[in-house]
């Protein structure tokens, strides 16, 4: 019986007690598996190299679903925000600095941009806050349809099509002993939410709020404040995904980046988030992220391979869909392991 | 021995390493109505699930009905007539009466449409089993919770149950509906030969309704018998394993020293109106009244949690708003809630950080970080200062049993050291020892200089507790009363006055 129940403890964490080793193991195998099966194509530097300035677009953004998914809401306004942010600073640096634009020089107009585009998502965010921790809308509504304000905004100031700049490409292209610039900004970000998260108050309050609401409101948790915050966080967050979007495409317009809400929350759910709030770290959503590059960029040199055709975009949308429905179910199987066992 | 409907024998079972059950046998026969005892956490409810097919056991052997199941599953025990009657009564709030008694087997019968006709029909059949009258067409959230028991067990019937597991039925119910609630019991074993395993710690209720009992202490069967061979000081002797007299709390303040805590004509419209007191520091006031008086509300107009429509506080005779909880929290005010469950914890989270919750702001470094080896420090502290029972405080607190739970929400608010703590209900579902344990722990607060308002319709409780009670009706105090000038039967009188 001892034996037994040795055996059952060290199953059972490993099934659900120690996501972040789990996830671990799965990255590595999903990296291990393309490796074989599509050798140097895959792993090489410069498919490496190729990946690493891909992800921090989504990576970025999926903080902003991480941190409102843990007080059991959620944010699906982000891309809406990012781009509108995006927007507002292409806007600045080509009327300021652009061809036949003031003339200001760009070293002024540069952080302007960027303070304009985060203040914007600041403020696209505190609105969220607002609807959610003071009128009470459910923060899925709330924020499909500030979403849909943002984006909307967006096609009112552009008339539609894209705003060209190359200015912040340095950033884009940039790197810093040899790490891209994005994937700086996205490790820096990682850093500053583990820290937030687990150790200030704030990041406490997060999970307990999460956890329960009412008894947090019992325990003195000012929940308002703390949703607020979430919410202006989430737009921070998406303006600082705006400015990246601008660096790297070289332009900034209302619809770009339309599949990356569902591609979040996928990461965020694939990363042992849980969507009712309360459980959730930064680790596992970092191995998420990586996992789910891993993914694209294998299956989509896997399709090409395949068919040859470019329809592994679209087989794309159809693998996130399904893998997001796959790990609800296994979530959902373990959990209840979980409570049979405990 | 095929009397038997429930045979178990040699039953262990433990959750990440702390035994809930040790070699715990029991038979429960056809037809007889048996109480099982024992304080919260003693195993009761861990058996009721083994039963039920809801927990695996480690080891141990089911029969049932003489069969043998080496792993039993929910549907098994269903399909063997065993029914279990949880506390939430496991109903459908938005469906009628009716539906919620007869759509089980509507459903099992694989029908693809309802037939309303036959679902009235059975649905009035069961009820009328009860000898009860309920309305079929209500629905069961407009129901007391004493008719949603009713209609749990109306269902129970229509699935053949021949074993009804009840826990913890009564505590909830008024005495009147405790009565109507035996009569429906009795008639069913003495009709239908339906046995009932009835889990309770009201001791003079299982003396009245019980033919066999069955004591447990941690986890363990310590004795089991008769009904004939217990009486209330054996059962409090075989439930603890010791011998308990309370002493009352004895005070008389100083009337000329400045109130801590004084209230004046306070109102909320539909809850409160007029209500006016005073206390003092090293006091012990008692609140009490029925459900709906006015105790509740009191405690959250205090709180910060209901809105004042007139009427004044004043804290050290400074007149005070309190307008949130943040308002309450910096004048000192503490509050353990009414639902533990809901209110008072953050049930996955762990035990450690619902002792801190409301401290994690002084448990930072310089640099304004949270330290764990402070919040590790702090949590050890309370946990061995109120003799927590705790395996590891990295578990989460819902792991805990409920006299366990109280004492982390209790923690929760010495933490932050209030002056004036008001506990609502502070030994609801709470076992015998672990409240002896709480009412001293109340009392060593009081005597250490800490005004408690505790809001109580526990008799016994206020009594030995408080030295002032005051009852509250129509949301109004109507009486000030002092413990040692009354006795429980003339409290108890008091309460359901009208």
């Amino acid at each position: 019986m001892q034996e037994s129940l040795r055996r059952n403890v060290f199953v059972r964490e490993l099934l659900s007690e120690n996501q972040t080793l789990r996830l671990f193991i799965i990255t590595a195998l999903i990296f291990v598996a393309f490796s074989l099966l599509l050798g140097e194509r895959f792993f090489s530097v410069r498919n490496l190299q190729s990946m690493a300035v891909q992800f921090p677009e989504f990576g970025i953004l999926a903080f902003a679903i991480l941190i409102t998914m843990l007080t059991g809401g959620i944010d699906l306004s982000i891309v809406g925000a990012a781009n509108l942010s995006a927007i507002v600073a292409a806007l600045i640096l080509t009327r300021l600095s652009g061809d036949g634009g003031a003339g200001v020089p760009l070293a002024a107009t540069i952080p302007l941009a960027m303070v304009a585009a985060l203040a914007v998502a600041s403020l696209c965010g505190l609105f969220n806050g607002f609807l959610v921790s003071r009128i009470g809308i459910t923060p899925i509504l709330a924020t499909l349809g500030t979403g849909s304000l943002y984006t909307g905004l967006s096609y009112v100031i552009t008339g539609g099509p894209a705003i060209t700049t190359t200015q912040l490409a340095f950033i884009g292209n940039g790197t810093i002993a040899g790490v891209p610039i994005p994937v700086i900004v996205f490790i820096v970000l990682a850093i500053v939410f583990a820290v937030m998260l687990n150790r200030t108050s704030f990041g406490f309050n997060v999970y307990m709020l999460g956890t329960n609401p009412r008894a947090a409101l019992f325990s003195g948790i000012h929940n308002e404040r703390v949703l607020m915050r979430t919410y202006w966080l989430a737009g921070l967050v998406a303006g600082i995904a705006g400015i990246i979007f601008l660096a790297r495409a070289n332009s900034a317009k209302p619809d770009y980046g339309a599949t990356f809400i569902l591609l979040t929350v996928l990461i965020a759910i694939l990363g042992g988030v849980r969507y009712t709030g309360g459980f959730g770290t930064v680790s596992g959503l970092v191995l998420s992220v990586l996992s789910i590059q891993f993914l694209s960029t294998g299956l989509n040199m896997l399709m090409l391979q395949l068919s040859g055709s470019s329809a592994a975009i679209f087989f794309r949308q159809f693998a996130w869909g399904a893998l997001l429905l796959l790990v609800m179910v296994v979530n959902y199987y373990v959990e209840q392991r979980r409570q049979r066992s405990t | 021995m095929s009397d038997a409907i429930v045979r178990l024998s040699g039953i262990y079972k433990s959750f990440a390493g702390v035994k809930a059950l040790q070699d715990v046998s029991l038979t429960i026969e056809q037809g007889r109505i048996h109480c099982l005892v024992g304080e919260n956490g003693c195993g009761k409810s861990t058996l009721i699930k083994i039963i039920a097919g809801v927990y695996p056991r480690d080891s141990g052997s089911v029969v049932i009905n003489g069969k043998e199941y080496e792993d039993l599953h929910p549907i098994d025990s269903i399909r063997e007539g065993i029914q279990i009657i949880y506390q939430d009564f496991s109903l459908f709030p938005n469906l009628t009466v009716a539906e919620n008694i007869a759509l089980n087997e509507e459903l099992a019968a694989g029908r693809r449409f309802v037939n309303w006709r036959h679902v009235r029909r059975v649905a009035e059949e069961a009820i009328a089993q009860l000898e009860v009258h309920l309305p079929l067409d209500a629905r069961v959230e407009e129901m007391s919770v004493a008719n949603k028991q009713l209609i749990a067990i109306a269902k129970a019937l229509r699935q053949n149950a021949r074993l009804i597991v009840m826990d913890e039925p009564t505590s909830a119910l008024t005495e009147r509906e405790i009565r109507r609630l035996f009569t429906v019991i009795r008639r069913l074993r003495e009709r239908g030969g339906i046995a009932f395993l009835f889990v309770s710690h009201k001791l003079n209720e299982v003396l009245e309704i019980a033919e066999t009992i069955t004591v447990m202490r941690n986890g363990q069967v310590v004795s089991s018998g008769p009904a004939e061979a217990y009486d209330t000081a054996r059962l409090v002797f075989e439930m603890t394993g010791q011998r308990i007299a309370e002493k009352a709390y004895d005070y008389t303040p100083d009337l000329r020293s400045p109130a801590l805590l004084r209230v004046e004509r306070l109102s909320v419209p539909g809850a409160l109106h007029d209500v006016s007191f005073e206390l003092r520091a090293h006091e012990i006031v008692g609140v009490t009244g029925l459900l709906g008086s006015g105790r509740t509300e009191l405690a959250l107009a205090l709180f910060g949690l209901l809105p004042i429509a007139s009427g004044q506080i004043y804290i050290d005779e400074q007149p005070v708003t309190i307008h949130s909880v943040q308002d309450a929290i910096r004048h000192g005010v503490g509050y353990v809630p009414e639902d533990r469950l809901t209110e008072g914890l953050f049930l996955e989270q762990s035990i450690g950080r619902n002792i801190v919750v409301r401290t994690i702001d002084r448990l930072r470094n310089r640099f304004g970080l949270i330290e764990p080896k402070q919040v590790a420090q702090q949590v050890n502290d309370w946990i061995s200062s109120l003799r927590i029972k705790v395996a590891d405080p990295a578990l989460p607190v819902k792991t805990l049993s409920g006299g366990n739970q109280q004492r982390v929400v209790v923690a929760k608010w010495l933490a932050s050291n209030p002056r004036l703590m008001i506990l609502n209900g502070p030994t609801m579902g709470v076992d015998v020892g672990s409240k002896n344990e709480i009412h001293e722990l109340i009392k060593k607060l009081a005597r250490d200089g800490m005004g408690l308002l505790v809001i109580s319709d526990d008799i016994p409780e206020l009594l030995q507790t408080c030295n002032r009670i005051l009852l509250m009706r129509n949301g109004t105090i109507v009486e000030e009363i002092l413990p040692r000038a009354t006795n429980e039967n003339e409290l108890a009188a008091k309460l359901i006055e009208d």
